[in-house]
């Protein structure tokens, strides 16, 4: 193992323990017995929860924190992770196997391991008709090495293998614990989320192979690729992660995959797999072919636009809960590629806190409807209604979770979308203006959505369909309050997210200014 | 010092405090309404208490974020001026505080109300004391949701939540070009910090127009008020609320705020000097044909910020935020006042009232002295702050201030005409209420924004409970005598007011006021307990219903909003996802059919390997010769 300079030994080995404990601890939950199912629930939890310890403590001060820029002769400030592990993989093809955690992916690396920890600790409580629960939480195990994986590889082949990891087990989740059309929804999912992986392949062996590296710390900032090159690469990426993100209008896979699917198999969806195809837009798009991205930005910033206005209208005539809200993640998700698209480090920022906001509040958004659904087994807008006669406790959660999802300043969701529209006037001129003001109307369009919502749901004489719920039950609180706070906490404390962003986006966005 | 600490004070303690009423449970009464009274007094102690050690403005910023080059910041300002807004704002907070306590009595969900009033009034005075851009659309959004969750808190009520849904979002039309014109002043400056933006030399006309659309919705201003008479579903303290020190005097101040600016921008002031002008006569007008006691006051209200916008106009906006605070004081008043009588009467509907005057005495004094204060009777608060503004209007007719001439005119004849149609509707609804015999109360008893019920058929209209009789007296006081401020110097300075003009100039309005209040009197004399509203003949419904303002509202944008969003939806279903799911069927499709024909029987799948070998011999054959 190569010794990276100043990286403490001990941030190394949480770097290694973040992958392999989760993926130990789904081999041993795999293992356990049948009878032992809800021990090994709790073990998973268990397992989930030092995982996420190991997260977070990927914060520790290494002695590069005084500034983690090197500005070298040249004045470009180079990506330098706060901690990294590095190791031969496959020396003759210069492949990698290297890890590393900077501000860009600290947030969403300890996101995964809250959402992960929250799953597991609500499977434990509750297990959803289909399967035995330890293999359910043995796949959110194997889930979370993918994803984890993702956001800590800092070599594109590596990259790629995590981002490939993830599929199966989100396949199995849906089609062995969803709703009645769950086999039809984890095929669509799995063969279009493939044809992204496809262009994916395609693009990391572009580069690979014509700058002999797949070392992203090297290949940030263009590394000399020759514009088409870079062009060629960013337009297979930017499709591929576009598949992933979603981006209109190749988000079709996200409404069935969301309806269908578990409770905790949507958190997890919404919550950070989603967010892969956005971090690795602008890890692996913006960072490695900058000039790609610039070519390439109009477009997106367009289709980021119309992904806006066509996913909140969409939800504005939507009439099922959850596919409402897997169509708002479109929205959502369109702002946070207007972000990159803009190519600012304001933009970019953006889009990074409005990663983690919808993460926290869709991954809320997604408990609070299973919730709902389960306990009035429908989720038909029609049939719910006066949810907070019934239910006044669930009913304010829900509106707490759709103010903050709609981008009410003082909690997570308005940094994102605010700063995207900032950042698109930024960056100024007739196109970038018009997207702004487009955007703009999207969040009043996100209001009017989700404020048809509360009336449908929550105002009103109750139904039939919501009268006598139980009462939400302690492990129900105890997975929703983490959420809650943090979406309070992001809101008011923007900086627990961009804290350590400005330098690395200025490395990523660097190249082009 | 003490300033720097208590300034981030004034609007953080009721927030805190209405985050922490948010959380008990909905029926605790003690703790919320100990909370949420907390929360108004302390906001009102730390205002007096910086009015008494500040003598400069204070400015207090603390970092937040920074995106990019662009900082956010934490920061605070207080001038004397947003100094006796604050007070304003607390008071009327704190009297609604304890006037809530007695008219919601029996309400199961008191908790959570009283936690929302907290923070819409902590929301509230994050606006007055923001100076940053993004902090006082923090404050700005947040009164929004606020006055949502409010409207929409009578449960009994079918039309509170789509009252509170339309002020929701009408409200939030205008916000996205607040936004806009944020993004774009931080932008152009560089900075969101308001005393950055205004030390930032040139004019960024577009952004102005773009922050007016949201001064619009907040505010209610034509043509984005067609929230405000609706929010009546609400509770009246609420209405109280929403209507007299917050949220809608929340746009007028951000003018105010931003004044420097607009002062350089004619075309800016002229498009506010036409909004209000057309706000002021439309609200006026539409009051007076309202049988709904609370509906007079909202479009009232509508037709009084137009005052505050129109001073603005015309470059006078130390008229405008006299008139938000002496506005702020009757209308608090009224509204309080309006509460006791629903209360007793048990309707909203003024059909259904006449003749409280004896069984209501306090409660009809202090009518007339609110509906006195509106009309701007001499010398109660009204008469001087409307003073001021008509002053102020009739300089800007000579074009020699900020705005164009003509926007002088526009706004003086306006406010001209709306004295006398404030005079008219004033006077009918306090001889309509309070005057004559009691009319009969027998049929649908519930018709109407009634949010306070009650057990059985109410007996003889009284006054009302302590809890309630005070804070209305209370709010007595600065509606009568908070017009006289102006001949304090400190006052004056603090808002750098003119002296009051006591010349001709009050000639003419006072004739105005003498021939509208006059005309409804004369009505009511000839026909007595016959509604005077009767003498508006054919424009009467048109009136009533605010100039149809809402059916054109309807049908021009939401209509148009549900049916795109209805087409998008199935194209995003019958085109998009269609396309997806035809690749998979039709890759099925061909792999059903290549599977078929491997099937083939073995002399026809003997054919097709001999000539593909054959095929492939020819082409190696080919190549060979070539190369």
């Amino acid at each position: 193992m190569m010794d990276p300079p100043g990286v403490p030994a001990a941030l190394q080995v949480l770097l290694i323990a973040a992958l392999v404990l989760p993926a130990a601890g789904a081999v041993v939950v795999a293992l356990l017995p049948t009878r032992l199912d809800r021990g090994a629930r709790v073990v998973a939890t268990v397992f989930a929860a030092v995982t996420f310890v190991a997260t977070l403590l990927l914060a520790l001060p290494s002695s590069r924190d005084v500034g983690w820029t090197d500005y070298s002769a040249s004045g470009a400030v180079p990506v330098v992770p706060w901690a990294e592990v590095q190791a031969p993989w496959v020396p003759s093809l210069g492949i990698e196997f290297h890890l590393g955690v900077d501000g860009v992916s600290y947030p969403l690396v300890v996101l995964t391991g809250l959402l992960t920890l929250l799953c597991c600790a609500y499977t434990v409580w509750k297990v959803p008709a289909g399967g035995s629960g330890r293999t359910l939480a043995a796949l959110l195990l194997v889930l979370e090495v993918g994803i984890l994986g993702t956001f800590l590889a800092l070599d594109l082949v590596l990259f790629f293998v995590f981002f490939e990891v993830v599929l199966l087990p989100m396949y199995a989740v849906i089609a062995g614990w969803g709703g009645a059309d769950r086999r039809r929804a984890a095929r669509k999912f799995v063969l279009y989320t493939l044809f992204g992986s496809v262009l994916l392949l395609l693009g990391v062996f572009t580069v690979v192979v014509a700058a002999g590296t797949g070392d992203l710390l090297a290949l940030a900032g263009g590394y000399g690729l020759s514009r088409t090159t870079q062009q060629v690469a960013f337009a297979l990426f930017a499709v591929a992660f576009a598949v992933k993100a979603p981006l209109w209008p190749l988000h079709t896979w996200l409404p069935d995959a969301h309806t269908e699917a578990p409770t905790v198999g949507s958190v997890i969806l919404a919550g950070v797999l989603l967010k892969m195809g956005t971090y690795g837009l602008i890890r692996v798009g913006v960072g490695v072919a900058p000039e790609g991205a610039a070519w390439a930005a109009p477009v997106l910033g367009v289709l980021a636009a119309a992904a806006i206005i066509a996913g909140s209208l969409v939800c504005l005539r939507q009439t099922e809960l959850k596919r409402l809200i897997a169509y708002s993640s479109v929205g959502h998700m369109g702002f946070v590629l207007l972000g990159i698209a803009t190519l600012t480090v304001t933009g970019v920022q953006a889009a990074l806190i409005g990663n983690v906001a919808h993460g926290v509040i869709t991954g809320l958004l997604f408990f609070l409807a299973g919730a709902i659904k389960d306990r009035a087994h429908t989720g038909d807008l029609g049939a719910l209604g006066g949810l907070r006669e019934t239910a006044p406790r669930l009913a304010g959660l829900l509106g707490f979770a759709a103010i903050a999802s709609l981008g009410l300043p003082g909690l997570a969701g308005f940094w994102g979308e605010a700063f995207a529209v900032v950042a698109a006037v930024e960056r100024g001129g007739a196109l970038w203006i018009t997207l702004a003001v487009v955007a703009a109307i999207g969040g009043a369009l996100t209001a009017a959505y989700f404020m048809r919502l509360l009336r449908r749901v929550t105002h009103g004489p109750a139904t039939e369909a919501v009268t006598g719920f139980p009462a939400i039950s302690r492990p129900e609180w105890i997975a929703w309050a983490p959420l809650v706070l943090l979406a309070l906490a992001v809101g008011l404390v923007p900086a627990l997210v961009l804290a350590a962003t400005a330098d690395p986006v200025a490395a990523l966005t660097g190249a082009l200014r | 010092m003490t300033a720097d600490v208590l300034t981030p004070l004034l609007p953080g303690v009721p927030l805190l405090l209405g985050l922490i009423g948010l959380v008990l449970r909905p029926g605790d009464k003690r703790s919320s309404q100990a909370l949420g009274i907390a929360g108004a007094a302390i906001a009102l102690i730390v205002t007096i208490v910086l009015l008494a050690v500040v003598d400069e403005p204070v400015e207090v910023t603390h970092r937040w974020v920074t995106f990019g080059d662009l900082p956010v910041t934490l920061g605070f300002s207080l001038g004397p001026a947003a100094l006796y807004v604050a007070v304003a704002v607390a008071v009327v907070a704190l009297c609604v505080q304890v006037y809530s306590v007695a008219y919601l009595h029996d309400d199961t969900r008191y908790a959570p109300y009283a936690a929302q009033v907290s923070l819409f009034t902590g929301a509230m005075l994050l606006v007055v004391s923001a100076n940053d851009l993004i902090l006082l659309l923090l404050g700005w959004e947040i009164m929004g949701v606020c006055s949502y969750l409010l409207i929409g808190h009578d449960r009994r009520l079918p039309e509170a939540p789509a009252a509170a849904v339309k002020a929701f979002l009408v409200t939030r039309v205008g916000d996205v070009g607040f936004l806009l014109g944020i993004a774009w002043l931080g932008v152009w400056a560089g900075s969101f910090r308001i005393s950055d933006i205004l030390a930032h030399g040139g004019v960024p006309t577009v952004a102005l127009l773009l922050i007016l659309a949201g001064v619009a919705g907040k505010s209610a201003q034509f043509p984005l008020h067609t929230w405000l008479p609706d929010a009546m579903a609400g509770p009246t303290p609420i209405s109280a609320l929403i209507h007299a020190a917050t949220m809608v005097a929340a746009g007028v101040y951000v003018v105010f705020r931003l004044f420097p600016l607009f002062a350089q921008s004619p075309a800016a002031l002229a498009v506010l000097g036409v909004m209000a002008a057309i706000t002021l006569l439309l609200g006026a007008l539409s009051a007076t044909a309202q049988d709904d006691l609370k509906r007079v006051l909202a479009w009232s209200t509508v037709s009084q910020i137009g005052y505050m916008t129109g001073a603005l106009a015309v470059g006078s906006p130390a008229a405008a935020l006299f008139h938000l605070l002496t506005h702020a004081a009757f209308k608090a008043l009224l509204f309080l006042a309006a509460g006791a009588v629903i209360h007793a009467v048990g309707s909203n509907l003024m059909s259904r009232m006449g003749g409280l005057r004896e069984h209501m005495p306090v409660t009809f004094w202090c009518f007339v002295a609110g509906l006195g204060a509106l009309a701007g009777v001499p010398p109660l608060a009204g008469f001087w702050s409307k003073e001021n503004v008509l002053v102020a209007a009739a300089h800007a007719t000579e074009g020699d201030g900020p705005a164009p001439a003509w926007v002088g005119w526009v706004v003086w004849v306006a406010a001209l005409a709306g004295v006398a149609i404030t005079a008219w509707y004033a006077t009918r609804l306090l001889l309509y209420t309070f005057f004559g015999h009691a009319r009969s109360r027998t049929d649908e008893w519930h018709a109407g924004f009634s949010d306070a019920h009650y057990e059985g058929a109410p007996g003889v209209p009284h006054d009302p409970p302590a809890l309630m009789r005070w804070p209305v007296l209370l709010l007595a006081v600065p509606a009568v005598l908070l017009g006289l401020a102006a001949f304090l110097p400190g006052f004056r300075s603090a808002l750098e007011l003119e002296p009051p003009h006591l010349s001709v100039s009050i000639v003419l309005p006072l004739v105005l006021l003498m021939l509208g209040a006059g005309s409804a009197w004369w009505l009511w004399h000839t026909g007595p307990g016959v509604d005077p509203a009767r003498a508006l003949g054919r424009s009467r419904p048109l009136f009533a219903a605010g100039f149809h303002l809402d059916k054109i509202q309807n049908l021009l944008v939401v209509r148009p909003v549900r049916a795109f969003a209805g087409a998008v939806r199935l194209v995003d279903e019958k085109v998009v996802d269609a396309a997806v799911e035809g690749a998979g069927t039709s890759t099925t499709r061909l792999g059903t059919v290549l599977a078929a024909a491997h099937r083939a029987a073995l002399p026809r799948a003997a054919v097709a390997v001999f000539s593909g070998a054959l095929l492939l011999g020819v082409v190696a054959a080919i190549y060979g010769a070539a190369s």
